[in-house]
């Protein structure tokens, strides 16, 4: 027995059951777990049923050994000792929380705004801004070297290219950076306070959005927070359905992404054809569902499209295909020494960075770390199918290059196998009422890293509070660790390698 | 000398007619190149008069920062390619303009107009110009020597000083059996980097890339817009051209009749064209750190020429 509520993934709780603690033996406890190969996974406050203070802080704890996620309840009140100094995790959960309810922690290396959005409703401004006057998105004081020929590159947040926004402030000593700054929050568009009070009918939408390139991780971790919720088991097939959806979405993002790192170095054979590629793996998901980002595919309660005999063996046929074709571009890539020199060494982060910022999915995995929610937090159904972590272990942009060569490898087997293992059934099960004054946690390996889904229900089992962690939450801070003391000319290299989701973040 | 004064009009035609008539079609062919290569239908050959007449129909966006200095640049890019080809025979085509040590004035024209581009990017003020304006001073400085030594060499081979008769290597079928041909072979090699370098060619450039932070050449021209882009790249394809004459002068050998030489140069060039489409294809892009490390290679080689020419 731990001293602590355990659950697995996709697993509930009674509220009753989370004994609150104060923020201090909060830290107490996580600062040793968290040295020991536990990660964080998510913390957000919840205002409860009163609607002020103290707010109750929920933190996760994954503790990927054991198959198992801590669930902890702290009290929040309006001025706190900031956990970042011992749990530098914590530092953008922190900051995220003060802007959100006004917390003010104390300590906090550096405490300012995350996504530059008003308090939310009734609550006070953690930096005293004027309340009448809407936030500005990158409205802070920036880190600042100062020095001869020393100089600061501003970038964003409008683009070149065909990328979200986001404003990255570099540090300068010439061509080397010092120090790489990113502030994001131009897409904040309030997903999580309009997920409150639901589920809503335009609920699903909202989720499918959260980080449009997801759509089946973010849609699948809700599903799952709902069924467990609704104390609801899904047939066999639309688990089945899920998890080879998931899969296609990997496909689709890795083999796009290796072929963005090939158009940044040069290198036009692979980023032609894997840009083409791209394109027949999101065909294959619109083959399933109507959607080549698989939007209404996956839905609590199971999915509302069928894959039946016929389409299973088309889609063999087009993946033995397109298989062939993206093993071979990828070949190409990895064995053309021009290209290998562009990526090995560059882009570096250690592994005790990585774990020390929280770093997870693909750029986690390239460090070294072995973390993947199909192998270590898997939901029954898809036990038996996932043996290893891809783990490589330079973390550089060579290594996160590999980490998705070899996942696109896995996948392309685990979607094979999954098609011809569709088991017959329902597609569906209409999942029930929420369970009242309870907490569900979910994570699900989308093609980046865990998604994670969390969310506490009210007296009446609504959701009071829904919290979504992309992976681009805890990985934004890891590349630019990545970028420090590199050549500012190798950061669109470093920065498609770690290829992180904006509005992910934003939410 | 008769024959060479009476030619002297064909002769300023035929630079004309190659530099304002087919420039443009080299970027064409070697993106063509590279599109079929990359499995894709890619634009058309002549795409680039295309690009070059839209840009100049359009009006100019200009920032209030600059002065006088952000208008030059493009100007002086696009006279300079034209005035630094008088000097250089177009294979069998003698120079319109020749003189002792005009290869002096040949490498300070590119200069110049290298000079005048830096100083327009930096007269805008923006980062990432003033960043592409150190990285273009950096590199030029290295692959100055490399065209002296060269020069220097093919002085030597040809006992001259003027562009002219150094340049006649190849119509004197010099490379293939001369004395100096091990030499000029090297040489060949060195102004064949020199053309990837000064033209801002994979594998020390990349002219199709967006991301300003890796850009060299292309980042000192962003602010430029309408007639005035429109005069950088046409003065870039002049530009494009006139590196891929120097090689070409080196080793395309003469059948002794003017017309068939004519064609034969128009054929190499578009020959070069797709040999550099075939070397972008088939390679990624260099570290920026890199570069300067393969100019100095590219320096150590053409001095090895020099060394064989001395013997």
């Amino acid at each position: 027995m731990t001293p602590y509520p355990v659950i697995h993934n996709g697993g509930t709780l009674q509220l009753a059951d989370l004994q609150p603690l104060s923020y201090q033996e909060l830290g107490g406890i996580l600062a040793p777990l968290l040295t020991r190969g536990c990660r964080l996974v998510t913390c957000f406050a919840d205002p409860g049923p009163n609607d002020d203070f103290p707010l109750s802080i929920y933190t996760v704890v994954a503790e990927d050994a054991a198959n198992r996620l801590a669930i902890f309840r702290a009290v929040g009140e309006q001025v706190l000792e900031s956990l970042t100094p011992g749990c530098p995790q914590f530092h953008l959960f922190e900051r995220e929380i003060g802007e959100q309810f006004g917390v003010v922690f104390k300590g906090h290396p550096w405490f300012k705004p995350v996504r530059f959005h008003a308090p939310w409703p009734g609550k006070t401004d953690a930096w005293n801004r004027d309340p009448a006057r809407h936030p500005l998105a990158g409205d802070m004081e920036y880190f600042q070297v100062a020095g001869d020929e020393v100089h600061e590159v501003g970038v964003g947040p409008v683009h070149a290219g065909i990328i979200e926004p986001g404003h990255f402030r570099f540090q300068c000593y010439g061509e080397e950076v010092l120090h790489l700054e990113i502030s994001l929050g131009y897409q904040h568009r309030g997903i999580e306070r309009l997920l409150a009070g639901g589920p809503w009918p335009q609920t699903p939408y909202r989720i499918e959005t959260a980080a449009g390139d997801t759509t089946i991780g973010h849609m699948t971790a809700y599903s799952m927070v709902v069924e467990a919720l609704s104390r609801t088991t899904i047939p066999e097939k639309p688990a089945v359905i899920r998890a080879l959806a998931l899969e296609l979405e990997r496909l689709a993002n890795h083999v796009g992404d290796i072929g963005a790192l090939a158009g940044d170095v040069g290198f036009l054979p692979t980023s032609a054809y894997c840009g083409r590629l791209r394109g027949d793996y999101l065909n294959m998901t619109a083959a399933i569902s109507g959607s080549r980002f698989g939007r209404g595919l996956v839905r609590p309660g199971g999915v509302l499209y069928d894959i039946d005999q016929d389409m299973a063996e088309q889609l063999r046929q087009t993946l033995a295909k397109v298989s062939a074709h993206t093993r071979g571009a990828l070949n190409l890539f990895f064995e053309t020494p021009s290209v290998l020199s562009r990526l090995e060494g560059v882009g570096k982060v250690s592994l005790q960075d990585a774990a020390a910022l929280g770093m997870t999915g693909v750029a986690a995995k390239a460090c070294g770390m072995d973390c993947d929610t199909r192998r270590h937090h898997s939901v029954a159904r898809y036990r038996r199918e996932y043996i290893d972590a891809v783990i490589e272990s330079g973390g550089d942009v060579y290594a996160r290059a590999r980490v998705r060569q070899r996942e696109i490898d896995q996948s392309i087997s685990l979607v094979n196998q999954g098609l011809y293992k569709i088991p017959r059934g329902p597609l569906r099960m209409k999942p029930g009422k929420l369970a009242a004054e309870s907490f569900a946690v979910t994570m699900v390996e989308g093609w980046r890293g865990p998604v994670v889904h969390a969310a506490v229900t009210d007296r009446e089992g609504r959701i009071s509070r829904y919290k979504i962690v992309d992976p681009s939450f805890f990985n934004w801070s890891g590349l630019a660790m990545a970028l420090r003391n590199e050549q500012i000319s190798d950061f669109p290299l470093c920065n498609k390698s770690f290829n992180l989701s904006y509005c992910g973040f934003d939410l | 000398m008769n024959f060479y004064q009476t030619s002297v009009f064909s002769s300023l035609l035929f630079h004309l007619l190659l530099l304002l008539g087919i420039s443009p079609l080299l970027p064409g062919i070697i993106a063509r190149t590279k599109a079929v290569i990359a499995g894709r239908q890619g634009p058309p050959l002549l795409q680039p008069y295309s690009d070059i007449r839209k840009l100049f129909r359009k009006s100019m966006v200009i920032s209030r920062t600059t002065t006088w200095l952000f208008r030059a640049g493009p100007v002086v890019g696009f006279a300079v390619p034209l005035l630094a080809a008088m000097l250089v025979p177009f294979g069998a085509m003698p120079a319109p303009l020749s003189f002792t040590g005009d290869l002096v004035l040949f490498v300070y024209l590119l200069g110049l107009a290298r000079f005048f581009t830096v100083l327009a990017a930096m007269d805008t003020g923006s980062s990432f110009e003033g960043m592409g304006a150190a990285r273009e001073a950096t590199f030029s400085v290295l692959v100055e020597p490399i065209i002296f030594v060269a020069f220097v060499v093919l002085a030597r081979s040809s006992n001259s000083l003027t562009l002219n008769t150094m340049l006649s290597a190849g119509a004197g079928g010099a490379l293939f059996s001369g004395p100096a041909a091990m030499s000029l072979i090297l040489i060949s090699f060195c102004l064949f980097i020199v053309l990837l370098v000064e033209n801002c060619r994979i594998p020390f450039d990349d002219p199709n890339t967006h991301l300003e932070l890796t850009m060299i050449h292309e980042v000192m021209v962003l602010d430029h817009s309408g007639p005035d882009f429109a005069l950088i790249q046409y003065g870039a394809a002049m530009k494009l051209l006139l590196s891929a004459v120097l090689v070409l002068d080196l080793i395309l050998p003469s059948s002794g009749s003017m017309l068939f030489d004519g064609f034969a140069l128009v054929a190499g060039l578009m020959v070069l064209a797709v040999c550099i489409g075939l070397v972008e294809s088939a390679m990624a892009r260099l570290r920026l750190i890199r570069i300067p490390q393969l100019l100095v290679g590219t320096t150590l080689l053409s001095f090895f020429a020099f060394i064989l020419v001395l013997r």
